[in-house]
């Protein structure tokens, strides 16, 4: 029946998309931020090299993207060939034996140049499951402008006094400056990201080892609060619902002095085309709080292969070819060094070249001072810097990022989104069989 | 009432519903506008309206990034397949409960509303794994099938209020002239209801091309429609405004330009048996 | 009227739409019914189990569930409200005599045509946004502070995004109805002396009330189930201020990958709308059978 069913549906299928089939077409699933559009127009390199080739683009919101490709790997659609996802999934995908090993990769692609970091987060029992596209880690970028205008200077590695001070220093409401623009909108990927990254460095954490979450802590008191009151006091109106993009387009516009965000907007805000303050930015570490863990994020975004497409071959030529250094040159002698996607391997740090974009060391350093084995001050029973790679994770932090983001929007107490998520967090933990 | 009386009451009720017709109609204006600025001038501030450099840019970089004309055209098939594939089975049903009623008749309508009401979200996976099963995932087949379903109700419903305003004796004259079933609903019925038909044609086209949750969720590359094309240019990375805007503009200028040119068509039929 | 002959045609044609109909609705619905009782999250396949009443015991008790429940209520009601009020004036000012009215009625029917996540998008960056927004601008004109829209008000802002794409059709509708009013009945009512208010009252607005059940029935439909528009702005809060039961659900099997709770929710909003259904239905049959 079932068969009687797929070729009816096949036959059909046919006759309404009658094109001859003579290349091999991949199917790419990506997301819509800027580097992966610029590798989407610079496709005809690759169908150059590899005759018999093509390639077919869906290029997706985030969130769009990532709730179709888990769909469609979880029940084997079969729909992509290759996949565009995160330092989250990979390890989760990889033990359930969702992607294809990519150790077989050709030689001449120097698997060992990729940053160790990076290449451990992508390796699940030492099989390369995803080749990293590029990496951000998280850093402040600040107006120098204004922050000498305000009369202070930005150490290398500020902490998080300093941050306060300065950001209030240097708000002018009246004229739209605000001293420190950070994200406030739901999500596990927007102000969950940033807060679980900032607790690390107050000392908190998700989980105790035995899986039991640790809101109620002073920790997550204190990582709250000063947001909370940060932001009140010298962030921009609408905060609430800000996030990576609302704030780049503030940053942009002159109406931020201090923003503590992913790496990867360097290349934006020094952009003289689309930002009105490309001259003035510097760059900072992201602050700590003398704790010793600073509280920076790490992510890359990765190209991997789901195991359910009929063109591994293929799609593998691809992933090689869209994370190799060549593609690195590619970028750069079309666009500029500073928009070759960063973050992914030593050589490019070892280029001179490349050591002339101002915010090249600044990532760099942010990269190697993450460290997702061990994120928080305590031990942790799990692996990632901001996020908590179980399956449960993504909504379990959704649900808590409404939460915080309600208690930035000042609808609710401080003290009471922290009891929320505690409970949350527990009921789903329970639900989950983690804890009784 | 005197002649001037008269007039000015006329300008003063074109000046009102010019006003509120402006208002109304200002965000897709003000979409329109910004999809010709550069991303720069789309934030400025206080805000541009027409006095900036008019530019063709972002439909350029719209038209590389993007295969639009594959997104309008699936947009265009899976509307209209999913439009006529209804009507034909509507127009079956709506016959027969418009002229020969049963007594569940009313109940069998008022249930395939309801069928209308249940929330998509709850059962995607159900579907998604059907259509696996199937090989229906990412083709146009299976949206429209999909979509016919879903807007089968409406279709059924509109149809059916306004057959039942077509009196029955006209029908029974036919019979008695020995006309066949078939010949009664081709040569009597259908040109009679062809006003209700149109519109709910029109009606239908319009809800098909604007569904955005099966026809993101059940599609990739091949089949995905303008639905998927805007979610590639929601908030990315960067400005976006003016981009945004010309993909919305693109999205919505087929459907926009063919509802006002068959408005008056939408218009005849779209009573739903409310007028007596 | 109707012989045996073509009482079994009728059967036969209608038959297709109900049998597509039936199956569309039981098998979808009997898997997720299944579905419902196991423990089944997408990202661990293979390791479903029987758990009982479990998903339907945590959604229940989900405090979300109870907010959105009053959200759906909340949103549904007030677009209903507005598009019906705004629909009704509308109707008879483009009822009177004007120049220019067929282009006033394009303008006033174009948002009908716009994607629900186009208008969401463009309501929610280029004119709500407390920053770059039109309205942040007016705002500053006027020397006001910035209202923050989806932070402050979040369900608010979406009943009106929601509201600007429905008015055109009740609009339409009403309008299609005044202009078939007996244009010698009201101008009876006027020689009679009768006032705009009364002649309103107690002509139009009965001639127009089954048109008002049809719009609350057709849109009824269609807002029980808005989801774009709140994926696109708020994502349903902050906190829950802006999710409705639709986007629960959403967010139970497409977020969190519980596809067990998702589907208990599922059954749950069926379970919902189906109570709508019958209590509109009643309200629907009195009024059309008239």
């Amino acid at each position: 029946m079932k068969n009687l069913i797929r070729v009816l549906a096949g036959a059909t299928a046919a006759c309404m998309i009658a094109t001859p089939v003579l290349a091999e077409k991949l199917t790419i699933a990506t997301v819509n931020n800027g580097d992966m559009v610029r590798m989407q127009k610079l496709t005809d390199d690759f169908t150059a090299k590899n005759p018999g080739i093509e390639v077919e683009w869906v290029t997706l919101e985030e969130n769009i993207l990532r709730q179709r490709v888990t769909t469609d790997v979880a029940t084997k659609g079969g729909q992509y060939d290759v996949m565009t996802i995160g330092t989250y999934e990979v390890p989760i995908w990889g033990k359930k034996g969702w992607l294809v090993s990519l150790n077989d990769l050709p030689e001449s692609y120097d698997v060992d140049d990729i940053l160790p970091a990076i290449r451990g987060g992508l390796t699940v029992d030492d099989n390369l499951f995803a080749a990293p596209f590029y990496t951000e880690s998280s850093m402040v970028m600040y107006r120098k402008d204004l922050m000498e205008k305000a009369g202070l200077t930005m150490p290398q590695a500020p902490t998080w006094d300093f941050i306060g001070k300065a950001a209030r220093a240097m708000t002018d409401k009246q004229n739209e400056t605000y001293g420190i623009c950070l994200r406030g909108k739901a999500g596990w990927g927007e102000n969950v990201a940033f807060l679980t990254a900032t607790a690390n460095s107050f000392g908190a954490r998700w989980f105790n080892m035995d899986w039991k979450p640790q809101f109620t802590g002073e920790a997550w008191k204190k990582t709250l609060n000063f947001y909370i009151d940060l932001m009140n006091d010298a962030g921009p109106p609408g905060a609430s619902s800000n996030g990576f993009n609302e704030n780049l387009a503030l940053f942009q516009s002159g109406k931020c002095g201090m923003w503590i965000d992913a790496t990867v907007a360097a290349s934006f805000v020094t952009n003289p085309k689309d930002s009105q303050v490309a001259d003035k930015v510097g760059f900072a570490l992201a602050p700590d709080a003398g704790l010793g863990k600073r509280g920076n994020w790490l992510w890359a975004w990765s190209l991997a292969i789901p195991a359910g497409t009929q063109k591994a071959e293929s799609a593998k030529k691809f992933v090689a070819w869209a994370t190799s250094k060549e593609y690195l040159d590619l970028v750069a002698s079309k666009e500029g060094w500073a928009n070759v996607p960063p973050g992914t391997r030593a050589s490019l740090y070892a280029n001179e070249e490349y050591a002339k974009v101002p915010f090249a060391q600044m990532t760099l350093d942010s990269i190697n001072s993450a460290d997702p084995k061990n994120p928080a001050v305590d031990p942790v029973p799990y692996v990632g810097v901001q996020f908590v790679a179980i399956p449960e994770f993504q909504g379990i932090a959704t649900t808590v990022g409404q939460q915080f983001s309600a208690a930035l929007a000042g609808t609710v107490t401080a003290d009471q989104p922290l009891m929320n998520a505690q409970r949350i967090t527990e009921r789903a933990m329970k639900k989950a069989r983690y804890i009784k | 009432m005197s002649h001037t009386a008269i007039d000015s009451r006329k300008i003063i009720m074109t000046a009102i519903a010019w006003g509120i017709g402006l208002l109304i109609f200002f965000p897709i204006l003000w979409t329109i506008l910004t999809s010709f600025k550069t991303e720069a001038d789309a934030i400025a501030s206080p805000p541009m309206f027409l006095g900036f450099d008019w530019t063709l840019e972002n439909y350029t970089e719209v038209q590389d990034r993007s295969n639009y004309f594959q997104h309008f055209w699936n947009s265009v098939v899976i509307s209209v397949g999913s439009t006529l594939l209804g009507l034909l089975i509507a127009i079956l049903a709506a016959w027969s409960m418009a002229f020969v009623p049963a007594k569940g008749t009313k109940n069998v309508l008022m249930w395939m509303l309801s069928t209308k009401m249940l929330p998509p979200v709850g059962v995607l996976i159900p579907i998604y794994l059907l259509f696996r099963d199937t090989g229906l995932l990412d083709t146009l087949t299976g949206l429209v099938l999909v979509l016919t379903l879903i807007n089968l109700p409406i279709i059924v419903w509109m149809l059916y209020t306004y057959f039942k305003e077509i009196p029955g004796e006209i029908l029974e004259a036919a019979r008695m002239d020995g006309a066949s079933l078939w010949a009664e609903i081709i040569h009597v019925l259908t040109p009679m209801a062809v006003p209700g038909i149109a519109s709910t044609m029109l009606l239908n086209i319009i809800l098909a091309w604007n569904e955005a949750f099966w026809t993101l969720n059940l599609t990739a590359a091949k089949a995905a429609p303008l639905t998927a094309f805007i979610a590639s240019y929601s908030s990315p990375e960067g400005l976006f405004y003016a981009k945004l805007s010309a993909a919305s503009t693109m999205a919505i200028a087929p459907i926009l330009i063919m509802g006002w040119f068959s408005q008056k068509q939408l218009v005849r039929g779209l009573t739903f048996g409310a007028v007596k | 009227m109707a012989t045996d002959h073509s009482r079994i045609a009728a059967r036969f044609m209608i038959s297709p739409a109900v049998l597509l109909l039936l199956g569309w609705m039981i098998v979808p619905l009997s898997m997720t019914l299944y579905f419902s009782f196991l423990d089944y999250n997408l990202l661990s396949p293979g390791m479903e189990e029987w758990i009982g009443f479990m998903n339907y015991e945590y959604f229940l008790t989900d405090p979300a569930f109870f907010a959105a429940l009053g959200n759906t209520f909340l949103l549904v009601a007030g677009v209903l409200v507005i598009t019906i009020t705004g629909g009704v004036a509308l109707a008879l000012l483009l009822d009177q005599p004007m120049w220019g009215q067929g282009i006033v009625r394009i303008l006033v029917i174009a948002p009908f045509f716009v994607m629900p996540t186009v208008s969401a998008l463009v309501w929610k960056n280029m004119f709500m946004n407390p920053v770059n927004g039109l309205f942040a601008h007016a705002a500053k004109a006027m020397g006001l502070a910035p209202f923050d829209f989806f932070a402050h008000a979040p369900l608010f802002s979406i009943i009106m995004i929601v509201a600007w794409q429905w008015l055109p059709f009740a609009t339409l509708i009403l309008l299609t109805v005044l202009q078939s009013l007996d244009k010698e009945q009201l101008e009876a009512a006027k020689m009679d002396g009768a006032r705009k208010m009364s002649r309103f009252v107690h002509i139009i607005l009965p001639h127009m009330s089954r048109a008002i059940t049809v719009v609350i029935l057709i849109q009824t439909i269609f807002l029980l189930s808005i989801f774009a528009e709140i994926l696109v702005t708020t994502n349903g809060g902050p906190g829950y201020a802006s999710t409705n039961i639709t986007y629960l659900v959403y967010a139970q099997s497409l977020l969190q990958f519980d596809v067990g709770g998702g589907s208990a929710g599922g059954i749950v909003a069926v379970v919902l709308a189906n109570i709508v259904a019958i209590f509109l239905m009643r309200m629907i049959g009195k009024n059309l059978e008239a």
